[in-house]
């Protein structure tokens, strides 16, 4: 599962509703993405820093969260030094590691479930456009508990690769992958449909 | 006709919106397939990490296809947006929106839904070099056609000729995941027949 992301604290930060928070967020992100300026980018550093405080989250998780992104910059900063110049460069390395470390601040204090319970209610709205929340929620589920099984198959299908001889196949991967994890799909919709889910 | 012999265990007949139990799951899985497939990276070639997880885009798309393809990757964009890292550029929450990155993953969904309706014109026997051909349109045409205006948008000094410039570096990777993806998807087809939708009905066969 995907829950890793979560510390506990029974901060403000923590206490507040998800919707909140990622409203709060939503409101966040806006003038950092518009006017890309050294001072607003400090201002909204120094926000950030202090809603981890708040949280009583360690800096060390934070620096966790970002470390992903550090391929993804490692590829677009160079090029925009390149092509448009240092300053450039900078205000889109400040602007999306500032944005990343405010998102993470709300997932970090946010357990997933909860996360997911808001966004069921959030799509209710969409009813009338013939979304069915209910759905939704039980498909989205469905893949969190999907994504532990395909990465056993993923193993499985290595060993299986390593053991033939094929380790530089990426067909002896990925066919075998995904004809497992079709498989894997079907007796989870025989499942649902023997508990009646398309009666 | 053998070949039309389907494995559907389930009666595919309710439709409040279209889609049976087989169908979530299967939404599911490809959903977990593109979570789970982005830290494989294959270091072929070249500076750029060829990153796994839009080849389980276009594998959505080419398996699944039009519809459960497109809400397969429409789930995994909702994920991340929520803030579950699944995303390869490590870009997460509603970050998603303002990344220079932008344009590619709003044009999952649509990538998609573009590879999966190529592949449906040639259900139920899809070929390799016909899936290649759908991957090339949705995975690169489409999924250029949105990425590089957004990256254009999210830095106010690049313009679209240096984003499509700096995009190019990707192309050859995206060239080798098409193929694989011809490649697995059509030996997918032949193992498991009966993924895709039935094309339009043309008439009905005479066996049962």
């Amino acid at each position: 599962m995907l829950t890793g992301t979560y510390v506990p604290g029974r901060s403000l930060v923590h206490r507040a509703t998800p919707g909140l928070k990622l409203v709060l967020l939503a409101v966040f992100l806006v003038p950092i993405s518009i006017w890309q300026t050294p001072l607003l980018a400090g201002v909204s550093a120094a926000v950030v820093l202090v809603g981890f405080a708040v949280a009583r989250i360690p800096l060390r998780y934070l620096l966790a969260e970002l470390k992903p992104l550090r391929w993804f910059l490692a590829v677009l900063v160079p090029y925009q030094w390149w092509a448009l110049g240092l300053e450039a460069a900078l205000q889109l390395l400040v602007g999306l590691v500032i944005s990343v470390a405010a998102a993470s601040l709300v997932t970090l204090s946010t357990r997933v479930s909860d996360l997911l319970d808001t966004v069921q209610r959030g799509l209710q709205p969409l009813r009338r456009l013939g979304v069915d929340p209910d759905k939704v929620a039980l498909t989205v589920s469905l893949a969190l508990r999907a994504i532990p099984v395909v990465r056993d198959l993923l193993h499985q299908t290595l060993e299986a690769r390593r053991a033939r001889g094929l380790e530089r196949s990426p067909r002896a991967l990925a066919t075998p992958l995904v004809i497992r994890t079709v498989r894997h799909a079907e007796r989870v919709g025989e499942a649902l449909a023997a508990r009646g889910y398309d009666d | 006709m053998a070949s039309t012999h389907t494995s559907t265990p389930s009666a595919p007949a309710r439709a409040s919106a279209g889609l049976t139990a087989r169908d979530l799951a299967l939404i599911a899985a490809f959903t977990a397939l593109m979570v789970a497939l982005f830290p494989v990276k294959l270091a072929v070639a070249g500076p750029t990490p060829i990153v796994l997880q839009n080849l389980a885009l276009m594998l959505a798309g080419a398996v699944l296809g039009a519809k459960r393809g497109f809400y397969a990757a429409l789930l995994f964009v909702l994920l991340a947006v929520v803030g579950l890292p699944v995303l390869a550029s490590g870009v997460r929450g509603l970050a998603v929106f303002t990344s220079p990155s932008v344009g590619f993953v709003v044009a999952y969904p649509l990538v998609a839904w573009v590879i999966g309706r190529l592949v449906e014109l040639r259900a139920p026997r899809v070929s390799t070099w016909w899936v290649i051909v759908a991957c090339l349109v949705g995975g690169i045409l489409v999924s250029y056609a949105l990425g590089v205006p957004g990256m254009a948008w999210r830095s106010p000094k690049l313009t679209l000729a240096t984003a499509a410039t700096y995009s190019l570096q990707f192309i050859p990777g995206d060239l080798v995941k098409a193929v694989i993806a011809g490649v697995v998807a059509a030996g997918v087809h032949r193992a498991v027949p009966g993924l895709l939708p039935a094309p339009r009905p043309r008439r009905t066969p005479t066996s049962a």
